[in-house]
Order: C-alpha cells, then sequence, then structure tokens
C-alpha cells in the first residue's frame, strides 16, 4: 500500500476512528487503524469490538493495500505535522512496517496482520429510516445526561430508543433514567421506521455519534436490528453493539395525578439555583424549593457552610408546599429547556416524583425524584 | 535507673550496678518491676489485652483454667486465638485450624462468640476512658491511650496511672493486660509485644534507636510480607539497615513508605492518638468448611453477610454507596472487586443484588474458601435508598426489609427468614468495623 494525502483530509476522519479506540486495550489488535487503499480512496476503521467505526477519503493511491497501525500513535503524528503538508504512507514489504512521510519528517510505526482485525460491518439491517441532523441532536441532546453509569443495572447504561404512539400518533421516542430522573423526548415515526425493534443505544456510541453529528448539517441515516444500530452520513459509518437487556417500564413511573403547577422562567430559574446550591453540601447537593402564592424560594442550608435562599416571582396559586431536589439535576433538566422559555413543574408532593417540562416544546418530558430535606 | 512496682505502685531508684538484675520490691518484695531510665516521664501507651479471646472464654468457664484453649472457627477456619497453655505446643492465632488441631490435638477448640468479646472489649475500653479521654481503640481489645498532662490529675506519672488501671482491669474484668509505653504510637505498640503475657515494658528515648537496631524489619507498620520480602531482596533485614540509608535514598527507593521507614526505623512517629477515628467501612466474611465452586452455593453464603451488614448499618444509622465482594481462592488469592451505587443504601436486599451481580462474574469455575462483603464510601441514613424511577419495586422491597426487621426485633432474628439464605448452613463470621484476629 502507498498513498499521498493533504493533512487535513486525513486528520478528520482519523480523529473520528481513533475516538473509538480505547486507550487501554489488553487485544493488541483493537489499538490499531484498519488503512484501505484502493480505487483513490482510503478506507479507516477502528472498533472496540462493541462499535466500529468507517469512514473513507479521497487521496492518490499508488499501489492499492491496506494494513493496520497504532491508531493513537498515527493520529498523534498526523495532528502534529504542519497544516498544508502532503503526507505519503507507505508499506514496506516483509518489515511489518508502515512508513509516514512529510516534508523532511520521517516516521515508521509497526503494523500488525490485516486478516486479525474484528469486524462488526457488513450484514444489511432490516430497519432503515433518515432523521435530520438537528432531529438526532435533540433525541439525543434531552436524554443522555439522564444516562445511569451503575455497572449493576446495565440495561440503564444507554438510551432506549422506540416506537410508540401518543394521542393516537406513531412516535419515535429516546428515553434514558439513572433511577433520580428520567428524560423522554420524542417526534413523529419517520418513514421507514414503523415496526422497528425497541433497542437501548449504549452511551459511548452515543457520545461518538453525538460528535459526528456536529460534522454534518443534512440528513442521517439510521439502520437498526435487534442487537446492532447503523448510523451513517457522507462518508461515516457508525455500527454499534445494542445493551442487552430490557429497559424498565417507564411509564408506571411518570405520574398522571400531579396538579400543582409552577411556571418559571428558565434562565432565572437556573440562575437562582446555581448560586442557592453553593452552599449545598457535596454530598446530597440539596436544594428547597418552597412554594407560595406567586413565589418560589430556593433555599440551601448546611451546617459546614452556612445557608442561602433566593426568592422568584413564578406562577404559582396551588397552595405552600416544599419539595427538595438534587441542585444538579435540577440544572441539567433546566440546561435542555430554551433559556427564554418557562418552565413548568407539575408537582404532587415532596415523597413523589415531579413532572417538568417546557412551557414553548411539548416533545420533551422530564421527571424528577425528590430529596428528604 | 527508675523503678515502679507494678503490684504496690511505690517508686524507687535502683542503683547502675544493679541493672538487669532481678531485682524485687524493696516495699513489697513482688519481682514484678518496671524499669525504665524515662519511666517517670513517658506518656503514651498501649493496652493489649492478652490472648483475648481465650481468655474471656477460660474466665466463663473455669474448667478450662489449665487447658489449652483455641478460639476459632470450625475444621477449615483458621484460629482467632489461642490461650498461653496451647501455644506452648506451638499454636498461633491466624494459623488454619487444621495445622493447629495437628499441633495440638487435645486443645478445647471454643466458636467464636463475638457479641461476648464486643461486650467485655467495650467494658475494658470504658475503663480505659476513666484516666484519659484520649482512647484510641485499634480493635476489639487494644487501644493506644495519651496519657499526657494526666499527672496531676491522677497524683503519679502515667505509668503508674496504666500500671494501677492494669491490675484495675485484671481485678475487675478478670483477664489480664500487657502494656506498652513510650513516647510515641509506633513504640508503645511495639513495647506492649515485649513482656507478654501481663507485661509492662517501656522504651524511651534513649535506648529506641538501639532497641529498634536489633528487630527485624517487620516490627515496623506497615511492612508486610512483601515490602519484607522487596527489602529482603535490597539487603535490608534489620532496621539497623534501615537506619544506615538516608531519608532521600528511602524515599527514592519505596516512595512514601521509604519516608516511613526512615522515621520509624529512627523511632520517630508523630501520629496523633485520635480518639475517634470515624468508620470507614461496614463488611463481613466468613471461611467455607469445604471450598466452593459455583455462584449458585456462594449465594446463600453472600445472602446472609448482607443481611448482616445491613443491620449493622441500620443500627448505626448510615449507609454507603460502595459495595465490595471479596473472595479467596482456595490457593489463598484474594480477589476484592467494587461496585459504585447511583444512592447510598443500607438495604440488604441491594447489597446482595450488587454484590451477587460481582459474583456471577466472579464465579468462573475457581474453588472459593471464603467470601466476604462490604459497604464503605458512608454518610448519614437520610440520603440512603430514596425512592427510584427504574425501579418501581423498589420501595415495596424496603418496606418488605423493614416489616422483616421489625419482627426480628421483637422475635429474634430466626424469627423469619428468606430463601435465599438457606444452605449456608451455620456460618463463622468474622465481622469487622475492622476488628482483625485477636493477635495476642
Amino acid at each position: 500500500m502507498k498513498i499521498t494525502i493533504d493533512r487535513a483530509a486525513l486528520l478528520k476522519p482519523l480523529a473520528h476512528v481513533q475516538s473509538v479506540v480505547e486507550r487501554r486495550n489488553t487485544i493488541p489488535i483493537l489499538a490499531n487503524v484498519l488503512l484501505r487503499a484502493a480505487d483513490g480512496r482510503l478506507g479507516l476503521n477502528a472498533t472496540d469490538m462493541d462499535m466500529d467505526v468507517v469512514e473513507s477519503v479521497g487521496c492518490s493511491v499508488s499501489e492499492p493495500g491496506s494494513v493496520t497501525v497504532p491508531a493513537h500513535t498515527l493520529y498523534e503524528i498526523i495532528r502534529k505535522l504542519q497544516d498544508g503538508s502532503e503526507i505519503e504512507l507507505a508499506v514496506v514489504p516483509d518489515s511489518g512496517r508502515m512508513t509516514i512521510r512529510a516534508a523532511r519528517s520521517n516516521f515508521s510505526l509497526p503494523t500488525l496482520a490485516v486478516e486479525d482485525f474484528p469486524s462488526l460491518t457488513g450484514d444489511e439491517l432490516p430497519t432503515n429510516f433518515v432523521l435530520s441532523a438537528a432531529d438526532a441532536k435533540t433525541l439525543i441532546d434531552r436524554t443522555r445526561f439522564a444516562i445511569s453509569t451503575e455497572e449493576t443495572r446495565y440495561y440503564l447504561n444507554g438510551i432506549y430508543l422506540h416506537e410508540t404512539t401518543e394521542n393516537d400518533m406513531p412516535v419515535l421516542r429516546a428515553v434514558a433514567t439513572d433511577g433520580h430522573r428520567l428524560a423522554r423526548v420524542q417526534m413523529p415515526l419517520p418513514d421507514g421506521a414503523a415496526g422497528m425493534p425497541s433497542v437501548i443505544v449504549p452511551r459511548k456510541a452515543v457520545n461518538e455519534i453525538r460528535k459526528l453529528i456536529d460534522e454534518t448539517d443534512g440528513d442521517v441515516h439510521i439502520g437498526l436490528s435487534e442487537n446492532k444500530l447503523r448510523f451513517s452520513f457522507e462518508d461515516t459509518v457508525l455500527t454499534t453493539k445494542l445493551i442487552d437487556g430490557t429497559f424498565p417500564d417507564y411509564e408506571r413511573v411518570i405520574p398522571q395525578s400531579n396538579d400543582k403547577k409552577l411556571l418559571v422562567t428558565c434562565r432565572e430559574f437556573k440562575q437562582a439555583v446555581d448560586r442557592v446550591a453553593t452552599i449545598s453540601t457535596e454530598k446530597s447537593r440539596s436544594v428547597k424549593m418552597s412554594m407560595g402564592d406567586g413565589t418560589l424560594t430556593l433555599s440551601a442550608n448546611s451546617p459546614d457552610s452556612g445557608q442561602a435562599t433566593e426568592e422568584l416571582d413564578v406562577e404559582y396559586s396551588a397552595g405552600a408546599i416544599e419539595i427538595g431536589f438534587n441542585s444538579r439535576y435540577l440544572i441539567d433538566i433546566a440546561d435542555q429547556i430554551d433559556d427564554g422559555n418557562k418552565a413548568v413543574f407539575t408537582m404532587a408532593d415532596a415523597a413523589s416524583p415531579t413532572i417538568v417540562t417546557d412551557e414553548g416544546d411539548e416533545s420533551a418530558l422530564y421527571v424528577l425524584m425528590p430529596m428528604r430535606v | 535507673m527508675t523503678v515502679l512496682c507494678r503490684d504496690c505502685f511505690c517508686w524507687h531508684e535502683e542503683k547502675a550496678a544493679t541493672h538487669g538484675a532481678i531485682g524485687r520490691c524493696p516495699s513489697c518484695g513482688s519481682p514484678r518491676l518496671a524499669r525504665h531510665p524515662e519511666l517517670s516521664t513517658l506518656s503514651i501507651g498501649h493496652i493489649d489485652c492478652d490472648a483475648f479471646y481465650a481468655s474471656v472464654e477460660k474466665r466463663d468457664d473455669p474448667s478450662l483454667f489449665d487447658k489449652p484453649v483455641i478460639v476459632g472457627g470450625g475444621r477449615r477456619g483458621v484460629v482467632s486465638a489461642a490461650c498461653y497453655v496451647a501455644r506452648i505446643h506451638g499454636v498461633r492465632s491466624a494459623m488454619p485450624m487444621f495445622k493447629a488441631l495437628a499441633a495440638c490435638p487435645h486443645a478445647v477448640v471454643i466458636k467464636p462468640n463475638m457479641a461476648k468479646y464486643a461486650a467485655v472489649g467495650a467494658e475494658i475500653r470504658e475503663m480505659m476512658r476513666e484516666v484519659t479521654p484520649l482512647v484510641e481503640p485499634l480493635s476489639i481489645d487494644e487501644a493506644f491511650l495519651d496519657m499526657s498532662g494526666t499527672a496531676r490529675l491522677h497524683g503519679g506519672p502515667p505509668a503508674e496511672t496504666l500500671a494501677r488501671l492494669a491490675k484495675r482491669i485484671e481485678d475487675r474484668i478478670r483477664v489480664t493486660v500487657s502494656i506498652g509505653l513510650s513516647y510515641n504510637k509506633f513504640l508503645a505498640k511495639v513495647s506492649s509485644d515485649m513482656d507478654k503475657p501481663r507485661g509492662f515494658h517501656a522504651i524511651g528515648k534513649v535506648d529506641a534507636a538501639a532497641f529498634l537496631a536489633e528487630q527485624p524489619v517487620s516490627i515496623i507498620w506497615g511492612v508486610g510480607k512483601t515490602l519484607q520480602r522487596t527489602l529482603m531482596a535490597d539487603g535490608i533485614r534489620r532496621v539497623a539497615d534501615l537506619q544506615g540509608h538516608s531519608e532521600r535514598d528511602l524515599m527514592r527507593r519505596y516512595g512514601a513508605m521509604g519516608q516511613r521507614l526512615y522515621r520509624f526505623a529512627r523511632g520517630e512517629d508523630n501520629r496523633r492518638v485520635e480518639a475517634s477515628s470515624p468508620v470507614k467501612s461496614v463488611s463481613n466474611e466468613t471461611t467455607f468448611d469445604g471450598d466452593i465452586t459455583t455462584a449458585e452455593a456462594l449465594r446463600p453464603y453472600l445472602w446472609k453477610l448482607a443481611e448482616e451488614v445491613s443491620g449493622r448499618l441500620k443500627r448505626k444509622g448510615i449507609a454507603g454507596s460502595t459495595v465490595t465482594l471479596k473472595l479467596k481462592t482456595a490457593d489463598f488469592k484474594l480477589s476484592t472487586r467494587q461496585r459504585g451505587l447511583q444512592a447510598p443504601t443500607q438495604l440488604a436486599d441491594r447489597i446482595f443484588r450488587v454484590a451477587n451481580d460481582i459474583l456471577t462474574h466472579e464465579a468462573d469455575g475457581r474453588r472459593f474458601r471464603l467470601i466476604g462483603v462490604g459497604v464503605s464510601d458512608l454518610c448519614g441514613e437520610a440520603l440512603a435508598d430514596p425512592p427510584d424511577l427504574a425501579e418501581p419495586d423498589l420501595d415495596r422491597r424496603r418496606r418488605v426489609e423493614t416489616a422483616m426487621d421489625s419482627v426480628r426485633a421483637k422475635l429474634g432474628d430466626g424469627a423469619i427468614l428468606k430463601g435465599r439464605g438457606l444452605g449456608a448452613g451455620r456460618m463463622k463470621q468474622s465481622p469487622s468495623d475492622k476488628p482483625p484476629p485477636d493477635e495476642d
């Protein structure tokens, strides 16, 4: 294999694929990126066995062929080379080495056998649909903050993506929860998604996909089976295994009969919570919300660091109650609501889950568990 | 040389000529004398009960008085404590039970009754607190006492107060103790070991370095088998070998431990006696009668341990957000695996579920001799087990557990059991926050 390629053209796909590669690897081949040159294009492929990213880029191929080299090292080298430089990648026959040349820099990297490189890609997936980049972004951003990191309940370590109906309209819905809060967002079911399997997309894949979405304004293609999800746009394809587990019946925990409604301007609320939370203890981060006629008082009290209160004008008239929340969770949710919009809290009492929504956007809903304060 | 009689508590000065001679107290004739040039100024004490568990058992059953007594778990367990008669036959604490019985076949083996030892230990600790508020327990049966500034209160130097305390413990609790007295914790602990049982030993600034020089490096707190092997490979066997190295040199070789080695080798230890060191973890473990391989067979033991740990958390009003599973293989390889929780817990059910999940991964065909479970990263129970959106059943399970707890509180621990605990047989448990085996 021998190719020449512009540094910037190589750096971008390399950045995508190398971020899939784990820093510590017990299986050497998984630390490598597979490079394949043919027909005027260079294909790059990296995997961690759960997820696989394939990308291709135009280049000038003088000898077609393929090779695997350490992904992070190659990325670091290309990153540090001068912008605008022309790079030559060449496999030295029978030496087990690949050389990298650019201007007066020379590198030589060890290679591993191409045949040993595992591949997740290939087979066609039964369900295929298209989302706009903006919709894909919404599905992820509105939910991923609530993904659990707890290993024991591994089935919560991702976003639950499934088809359902809302007011007899078919919708595509994404849900994530860590037990303390739950985030749910939905949009009209895209063409082709009807009959899709319900899947849990693992956190690492979600984060990689999210990074890729930032690079496109166009449409993204989703392919889906019971145990794989493929995400593709332009020259990039990410394939991930899905979490093999059953997502809990989340509908049961979304309260239906909460009747105490509070509306507060999101920006004011977020800033006030942030200020008051300065005092709450590291361990609990709790902030108390005390509702009265037309006012919301946020307060935090800690024997070690003092106390804080702040009063906000709100729309509320359902009688005085007090509920404690984890301030970080309040801010996470407020972050999802447009700053100028009003956040709507629908509450029952200090022990039951509270619903938070965006007054100007009905697609997303958040459920928050109170804390004992 | 200053001398204190440990029976009549009178002080006198001994002439240099009689140094080392076994003198007797000029007032009462007792041979039990404590001597040291700095005896009237040293103020850090370490009190350690002699063969504690075995002594308590002998106290409660006088027929055992002259018999070798071993306190420890069944055929497979280890010796928790061996009385001094059993020690004549070569029995040592932490020795596997089968070896102990081979050495001393006629020994009387008694299953540990931790609740009883804890109660006696607490009584002794209370007596220690009568002489100084600065009592730092190391385990159920030993503690550091900082006696600085108590001379006027007690009308005599710390050495005398400690000797009187030892006698009071002996009279009231009928268990003997050994006392180490020095100017820091490290040397006090070392001293209490020098004259066991029923001993009193002092190390002062004048003799510390010379005394330490002759000791093996393992005497230094923190030098275990592994470090000892490393040191041995570097030609360091006795403390004297350490004394020859500079602090920089030792730190370069052994890191932070090097600094401790350097200081301790010179008898320097600036750790303070802390009256209350908060509990950092609550754990329990059990050694099986025969090795166990499958997760199914290990589970009942795990459940019982989880219940026990949960019970202690509940009694203390605390909860923790890290669960640790400990397994020891038949060839004594130890593996501990930790799991963080989304929220702190004190529920047996939750501890069990998390530990069981780890267990399922760990039970890969190896044979295990011991299983343990612990909860750490502790906090108050106010934050424990909040209702969970992903587990709507959690609250119901918590209520079930609370109901079971209250039934047990009324009718005893065996009144109501979960099926998953069946099959664990009778367990020898070594609960810990953190009392290790009674070494003396």
